[in-house]
């Protein structure tokens, strides 16, 4: 066996659980230089790396990781923004145990190498040493994009078209460029200054970026054209809360998890009063959903003061589509799983403030169309929890703002923007699309694949 | 209050408002919009002081700015020619109040309007509502000018008096829209309604508007703000109002604008 195979995948240092859950600050601290480098030495530079094809945008991941093994880590972050433009937000947010590290060759005897943190790495020490490389832009084509929403997707493709030498222009409904990064995920696993220095860099690209323009209401897609724009991109994400519709759901002290995290994320209400925006600070507060926007919020609940923080989901902990990581973090944190339990109903006091959830248990029968078991409720078995807040976080679906007044753009029963896959081709010619708008409710990493995707095509169409 | 904002000042309608933030660390609170003037590029607002953001609102001087601006948003209001239209407004609602007549008027109506206010003194908007509308009636709690009463008692004896009406529009405080469509509700005289519910986003993101009309949830912001009265749960909108009273109150002992 050689030396090499005998280095540990290095764990990367966090806050004690404890203390955390008392604080809004980031919860992984990062590698220093030595356990970077020690990381990256386990990489073993495979001739055809599995790792590139589980990336959905193509990073070179053997290259960044040998320059980060050299100690070359400026080069490293370089490496990786020739294909990814957010390196440091997908160094945290992305689910790597399902994309690159789910296929890393070591991990079928041992351990991946923990690709993600490594990225994050690269990208922290670049932005930190305050030195970061703007490259230099291709000439001026004189060929204008409009792109609507300034997530992940408009950001990605944004950044890609502006070095081709396009005047790209990003209209963000909200007062922040971010979108789900700004509003929905928590400074405690993606720091806003993070978000915001990315954006930054975007502009010193030379990307116009306009906030406050909800597109659909001061501006149609048709008006964006008669203005002068060449092609338009609409990354506007699935913006529209889902609620369960169940009596009482209206109480007060029920919010969505948009809502929920908008107001502590965006608008810093964790911060009140320093901040105007106030969030109830729960007791026994109760979070419907098993993916990544119910941990962020019950962990949101637990650091704004919860005594009691549950999850309640209607599977099991194997069917959540939550990351591992963030169950785990949850689970450290103090919050309590009630797995395998539905609300059907609200009651709340006098005032209309939400006292009660009344829950039944489920259990698994056969598979259903995604494959994982159905839940079927459990004859008599309701029981009540006693709750002053509620956050329900089963999903989001499609905004109809921009596709309803964008006529002959083709959407699908969902109301999501019919796109072409590779291309985010729309029923509209010079209107393109991806992201959360077209496949519903998805992860940053592939709506920033979108936008990759479309950039090209875009580019593409304008050459023509 | 005008603001520069061409932009919304080209595109708005009847019915619809802005979102303003008076700074980075304020907060987002939706305004009707009372009038625009496109050439001028301003729109112009109206607001009661009664929290912290307005309180900051009013402590602005001319040539400052806002740290964001973002309109026009909600449904229009639904505009035809109805016929005989009387248009109510209570307090500051009568700001929401005025461009619903303008419009009306526009599209060939006869308007009454009912204006009300607790006492004289902050009656607003008298003047211009009475040089665009058929005929004004204003009415005060404390009787301090025009008719001695509430807004209900001269819409129910309006249509008492016999008077034909195709549509009513109600505008002003909760208790105040609730009654006047118990007034209508008899006469089945379709009472629309402009609400004010909480928002945060106010394009459909977070659903923190949301009100029960005819027992189905509906987003104050891009479903309404207005909506038929006599379907609005009233109760439910009012308990929402409330939902943060006492941050309220502790954001405005830290009142910011007077640094």
């Amino acid at each position: 066996m050689s030396k090499i195979d005998k280095i540990p995948r290095q764990d990367m240092p966090e806050q004690d659980p404890k203390v955390r859950s008392a604080n809004f600050d980031e919860v992984p601290l990062g590698y220093t230089k030595e356990q970077a480098m020690l990381e990256a030495k386990r990489c073993i530079q495979c001739k055809k790396p599995l790792c590139i094809t589980g990336c959905p945008v193509d990073v070179d991941i053997p290259g960044f990781i040998r320059l980060i093994a050299e100690g070359d880590f400026i080069g490293a972050a370089l490496k990786l923004k020739e294909t990814n433009a957010l390196p440091a937000i997908c160094g945290r947010v992305c689910p790597q145990e399902d994309q690159c590290e789910a296929v890393c060759v070591l991990g079928k005897k041992g351990e991946p190498v923990a690709i993600g943190r490594l990225e994050r790495f690269a990208a922290d020490y670049e932005r930190e040493s305050g030195n970061i490389m703007i490259p230099a832009v291709a000439l001026p084509t004189g060929k204008k994009v409009a792109v609507v929403g300034a997530g992940p997707a408009g950001l990605t493709i944004a950044g890609d078209l502006v070095k081709v030498g396009h005047d790209v222009t990003v209209f963000e409904a909200l007062h922040k460029a971010g979108g789900v990064l700004i509003y929905g995920i928590p400074e405690f696993r993606l720091p806003k200054s993070i978000v915001d220095a990315e954006v930054n860099y975007l502009e010193k690209l030379g990307v116009k970026i306009v906030v406050n323009a909800a597109i659909g209401r001061i501006k149609t897609v048709d008006e964006l054209f008669e203005e002068g724009f060449d092609a338009v991109f609409l990354g506007v994400g699935a913006g529209a809360p889902v609620f369960m519709n169940i009596p009482g759901e209206n109480l007060s002290g029920i919010y969505s998890a948009n809502e929920y995290l908008t107001r502590s994320n965006l608008m810093k209400a964790y911060r009140f009063p320093e901040y105007d925006t106030p969030i109830v600070r729960g007791k026994n507060v109760v979070v419907i959903g098993g993916g990544n926007v119910a941990m962020d919020s019950v962990r949101t609940a637990l650091r704004l003061g919860a005594d009691n923080a549950y999850i309640i989901y209607r599977r099991t902990e194997i069917e959540m589509p939550a990351r591992a990581e963030e169950v785990h973090h949850a689970k450290e944190e103090g919050v309590q799983f009630r797995l395998l339990t539905n609300p059907i109903e609200y009651t709340g006091d006098e005032n209309g403030w939400v006292t009660g959830m009344k829950c039944i248990r489920m259990e698994l029968g056969e598979p259903d169309e995604s494959g994982r078991r159905r839940p079927v409720p459990v004859k008599d078995s309701e029981f009540v929890i006693d709750v002053d807040t509620v956050v329900v976080a089963v999903g989001a679906m499609a905004n109809p703002l921009v596709a309803s007044t964008t006529p002959g753009l083709e959407i699908n029963r969902w109301d999501y923007i019919v796109a072409n896959e590779e291309t985010g081709e729309t029923s509209r010619k010079g209107v393109y699309a991806g992201g959360d708008i077209v496949t519903g409710s998805a992860t940053v990493i592939l709506a920033m694949g979108a936008g990759r995707n479309s950039a090209r095509a875009i580019d593409e169409y304008l050459k023509k | 209050m005008t603001i520069d904002a061409p932009q919304i000042a080209t595109k708005r309608e009847a019915g619809q408002f802005v979102v303003i933030m008076t700074d980075e660390k304020g907060e987002r609170i939706p305004l009707t919009i009372v009038d625009s003037d496109k050439d001028a590029g301003t729109v112009t607002i109206i607001f009661q002081v009664v929290g912290k953001t307005t309180m900051c609102l009013a402590a602005m001087k001319e040539g400052e700015d806002l740290f964001a601006v973002l309109g026009p948003l909600g449904t229009p209001t639904e505009m035809e020619k109805f016929g005989t239209t009387v248009v109510v407004g209570g307090g500051v609602g009568i700001g929401v109040a005025y461009p619903i007549i303008k419009a009306l008027q526009e599209a060939g109506n006869k308007v009454i309007a009912i204006i009300g206010a607790r006492t004289k003194d902050i009656l607003i908007l008298e003047d211009e509502i009475r040089e665009i509308c058929d005929r004004l009636i204003v009415a005060t709690d404390d009787g301090s000018y025009g008719v001695h009463g509430f807004v209900t008692n001269v819409l129910q004896d309006l249509i008492e008096s016999g008077e034909v009406i195709n549509r009513v529009f109600a505008i002003g405080p909760v208790p105040m829209m609730k009654f006047l469509c118990e007034v209508t509700r008899p006469y089945k005289i379709k009472t629309i309604v402009s609400l004010n519910p909480i928002m945060v986003d106010a394009t459909g993101m977070c659903g923190a508007c949301r009100v029960a009309v005819g027992g189905k949830t509906k987003f104050a912001c891009v479903d309404g703000p207005e909506f038929d009265g006599h379907d609005v749960d009233f109760d439910l909108l009012t308990n929402r109002l409330r939902m943060y009273n006492g941050e309220e109150e502790e954001a405005r002992k830290g009142c910011r604008c007077h640094e």
